[in-house]
């Protein structure tokens, strides 16, 4: 019996400490996360936290003060300009550290690591695209200039200062959480981060889809379904600019029209992880003729997908050379949204395609060679390694070509043969330190030092807003934009000959651009550029309807002031909608409503055209117009297993405007032709029985139906450390373009008085830890549409005192 | 008595080992008062119990309270989805009860075998 008593007692102690400490019986090892010594409760921040440090490190060179305010954003003077770079890696690691190294690693294609195999397909993709490679070739630029790499060594230094202090039961919780270390900071990482920032916004294309489209529906449909100038353009620069002539005549290939307009089958795999096509930003900025206190102002709000932690992160940055505020990305040194002593600025993506397909012919299944103006070539090949949590080590390879990197061949996607492939010809794999220009940006005093710094930058494209307190105004849609003869690139290219290839790059200096214009104004929110008389091909995924309102609001508005701008940045008109409600209004047959539909259809028709959070009108209208949309393009575009995508929602409504018997309207797979009357009545009907459940549900108005939600980085898997259920208006579309996870994800407003009068908010707060009372502290202020003054510190001798806590730095 | 010396000794063993050593170190504890400090096989298990459950519960408790709950409420979503401080606060005290209490009992039963 003792022997039992022992063994059993025994027993159950060494099944107990198993099941809880390992991530094998329950999702967590409960024992270790629970641990108050070493677990999450470690992580529970003290609500009354002191930040007051003196720290020292062999590193620097000279003496830093960092001077943390309220909102706990770091004021940082520094004696040494490479020091303030420290520091910030410093902080950027003590506050981001996780979401600094989970980024890179999906910008690396390493999540499996993490994960284990459900990310396999997610990581191959990352690498088959060639970010890696991308990297590798941005840091190689990044080495070539002494400046950008002493800045980046100094900033990767001081991230693994604070790695390398880090204690177990100091780990970020998602660390505990997922069961792993953090490792080594190194400037790879940073400029991964670089090209995820250029996945995000230049990564976006429907070559495959555009390819099937062209097939199915001969090129004169094509040209009515995806037009490439909207009729309602209000490009970035104004209407009727004179351009000068294109360098050079650009003419497609001989071959073009049988082997590219006309070729003979579609592409039936799916791409998946698409970049969001909303990523995109309003920016724009007022002249001092424009303004009450007769010097301009400037505001940007970058939309992006809502994170915790938050993408950004506040920051200000005084060094001998220079004096910055604004917003860091976590993994790069300097500011890169904001102001300092003389100007500021702000960007917006420019959404140009830069990126293209091109069809290779393997000479066997071996991928070694492929054919090129009339040879086999070799392709170089690269081995990936994608390690996996629990599993064996994956080994892809990947073949480049002349091209780029074969992305997609039938070890990726099984519907292809082993002879034919895609490979990736993408901007981003271009050696450029796009670095440089924030180095350089944060310590301009003028237009000419603006230049020179955008100078630097390839992709992603972006329209670079600029105002200074001297006065100018200018904006510059800058990057590497390739030469390309008209349709070139809008579908899969022959990857056979040399002649597909794009002819460089459009010449820096005949970017669109503007300064100081008459107007008073300059404003781009991811529109095309320009208009029809731009001499260069600009193909690209473009918004219609921001830039309209913008417009609009800017031309009427005098004497502005900052409150103006917060207010117009937070504007929720829908003017989407005034084109489109009266033909909603017009072709519904009203006697053919039930009750539920008829009450619908009057919110819709007695609606302000404001999406505010509590209107229910804009649930409405939105289900009906989609509705409309879907039953005009699904007979002829829903095709088994090839993917197609949808026209854009302003073909429709312009086309509806042009012509109320577009051809479209009919269903082909009816024996009776439809008109806009049954489609528009039919329409409404289908979106009332979706309505009238979001009514049961209590989920009609705007806001609700919307559910705006600031996901954590790990999605749905860590809902307890997102936060939903925020009661934000606007949408697609409308300049408060906030929606149901993606948004303004920094509203900024800087006014260039001196002092410099300027305001901030984002989604989020400036600590990554979700045990952190300044972790989501400023969403609430977001959400109301409210700002924070931002406090631009001239001098720590006089302001220092101000602040809640200090932490100096010294070398050792 | 015994019973209560017993417990604190528990808890501070297991807080000394828990400032170097991973959290299953309670294990040492537990089993270290349980084989010296003999008592009866329910009590030495109770007893460590006690001084663990004490020991984390309180603790937790201490640190929850001046972060006002923050943290407390998204680990109680997180691991038993709902916003319960107390409950991840009691969950949290009775692992750290159960594996000391545990491993005395363990302790106390391979005392047991030894002495006859």
């Amino acid at each position: 019996m003792k022997y039992f008593i022992f063994l059993f007692s025994l027993l159950l102690n060494i099944a107990l400490v198993y099941v809880l400490g390992t991530r094998s019986v329950l999702p967590l090892p409960l024992g270790q996360f629970l641990s108050v010594q070493e677990g999450v409760w470690q992580n529970a921040e003290s609500v009354d936290v002191d930040f007051n440090a003196s720290l020292r490190f062999g590193e620097l060179q000279g003496k830093v003060d960092v001077y943390l305010d309220d909102r706990l954003v770091p004021h940082v003077f520094a004696e040494q300009e490479n020091d303030a770079y420290f520091v910030q890696g410093y902080l950027h690691a003590k506050f981001r550290l996780w979401q600094m190294e989970f980024q890179t690693h999906a910008a690396a294609g390493r999540v499996s690591e993490i994960v284990g195999e459900k990310a396999i397909n997610y990581d191959r993709n990352q690498r088959r695209m060639g970010m890696v490679f991308a990297a590798e070739n941005a840091l190689a630029a990044m080495k070539q200039d002494p400046q950008t790499i002493s800045a980046i060594d100094a900033y990767t230094a001081g991230v693994n200062a604070y790695i390398s202090s880090l204690k177990a039961s100091e780990l970020p919780i998602e660390y505990k959480l997922l069961g792993y270390q953090p490792e080594k900071w190194t400037n790879l990482k940073s400029a991964l981060f670089t090209k995820q920032m250029t996945q995000t916004l230049a990564g976006y294309d429907r070559d495959f889809e555009f390819t099937n489209a062209l097939k199915l529906l001969g090129e004169e449909n094509f040209r009515i379904l995806y037009p490439s100038i909207p009729d309602s353009l209000y490009p970035v620069i104004a209407k009727g600019t004179v351009y000068s002539k294109p360098l050079a005549a650009l003419n497609p290939p001989a071959s073009a029209d049988s082997l590219y307009f006309k070729r003979k089958d579609t592409i039936q795999f799916v791409e998946d992880f698409k970049p969001n096509p909303s990523n995109g930003s309003n920016s724009w900025a007022v002249a001092g003729t424009k303004t009450l206190s007769g010097k301009p102002i400037l505001s940007n709000d970058p939309h992006l997908g809502l994170t915790l932690p938050s993408i950004w992160f506040e920051i200000q940055l005084k060094t001998p050379a220079f004096n910055a505020y604004g917003v860091s990305f976590p993994g790069l040194p300097g500011v890169v949204i904001g102001f300092n002593d003389s100007i500021s600025f702000g960007f917006t993506n420019a959404g140009r395609d830069v990126k293209d397909y091109y069809e290779i012919q393997f000479r066997d299944k071996d991928k070694r060679e492929y054919w090129f103006d009339s040879s086999w070539k070799t392709t170089t090949r690269r081995v990936e390694q994608i390690r996996i949590k629990n599993a064996k080590t994956l080994e892809d390879t990947v073949a480049y070509t002349v091209f780029g990197p074969v992305m997609y061949d039938n070890s990726f996607k099984t519907d292809l043969t082993a002879e034919k492939a895609y490979a990736l010809k993408w901007v981003a794999h271009d050696t450029s330190n796009i670095l440089k220009m924030w180095l350089l940006l944060n310590r301009a005093t003028n237009y000419t030092d603006y230049l020179e710094a955008i100078s630097h930058f390839n992709v992603p494209g972006q329209n670079m807003i600029f105002a200074s307190k001297s006065g100018d105004i200018a904006l510059w849609q800058q990057g590497s934009f390739p030469l390309r003869w008209n349709d070139q690139g809008l579908f899969v290219m022959p990857g056979t000959d040399s002649s597909y290839m794009w002819k460089g790059y459009i010449p820096h200096e005949e970017n669109p651009h503007g300064f100081n214009p008459v107007e008073g104004y300059l404003s781009s929110a991811n529109q095309r550029a320009a208009d029809s008389s731009y001499p260069y091909f600009m193909p690209g995924s473009y918004e219609v309807y921001r830039p309209i309102t913008i417009n609009r609001k800017l031309a009427s508005m005098n004497n502005i002031t900052a409150q103006d701008m917060q207010s117009l940045q937070n504007n929720n008109y829908n003017v989407f909608a005034e084109d489109a409600l009266p033909i909603l209004l017009k072709y519904t047959l009203a006697e053919q409503l039930s009750a539920d539909e008829k009450k619908y259809f009057s919110m819709v028709a007695s609606w302000n055209m404001m999406n505010d959070a509590s209107e229910k009108a804009p649930t409405c209208f939105t289900a009906w117009w989609d509705s409309l949309h879907a039953e005009i393009f699904n007979d002829d575009l829903v095709q088994d297993k090839m993917p197609i995508t949808k026209p854009e929602k302003f073909v429709l409504l312009e086309a509806l405007e042009r012509d109320s018997s577009f051809k479209f309207i009919d269903n082909i797979n009816t024996p009776i032709k439809e008109d806009l009357y049954q489609m528009v009545t039919v329409a409404l009907k289908k979106a009332s029985k979706k309505l009238a459940t979001l009514e049961k549900e209590n989920k009609l108005e705007w806001a609700k139906y919307k559910n705006t939600t600031v996901y954590h980085l790990l999605k749905t898997n860590a809902m307890a450390f997102a936060r939903d259920g925020l009661m934000n208006g606007g949408g697609n579309g409308i300049i408060n373009a906030t929606q149901h996870d993606h948004g303004p994800s920094w509203r900024m407003v800087v006014e260039m008085t001196s002092p410099t009068n300027a305001y901030g908010v984002y989604p989020g707060g400036q600590s990554g830890n979700p045990g952190s009372k300044f972790y989501d502290n400023f969403i609430d202020q977001w959400t109301k549409g409210a700002y924070y003054k931002l406090w631009f510190m001239e001098s720590a001798a006089i302001e220092g005192a101000k602040c809640k806590w200090k932490m100096s730095f010294a070398s050792k | 008595m015994k019973f209560i010396v017993s417990a604190i000794i528990t808890a501070s063993l297991a807080y000394g080992l828990g400032l170097y050593f991973p959290w299953w170190t309670v294990v040492i504890a537990g089993m270290l008062t349980g084989f010296f400090i003999p008592q009866h096989w329910g009590l030495s298990f109770l007893s460590a119990f006690t001084g663990v459950f004490l020991l984390w519960g309180l603790m937790a408790l201490f640190i929850s309270i001046s972060n006002d709950h923050i943290l407390a409420k998204r680990i109680s979503m997180l691991v038993v989805k709902n916003n319960s401080v107390y409950l991840i606060i009691l969950i949290t005290a009775l692992i750290g009860g159960l594996t000391s209490g545990l491993s005395a009992s363990t302790a106390r039963s391979l005392l047991n075998l030894i002495k006859k």
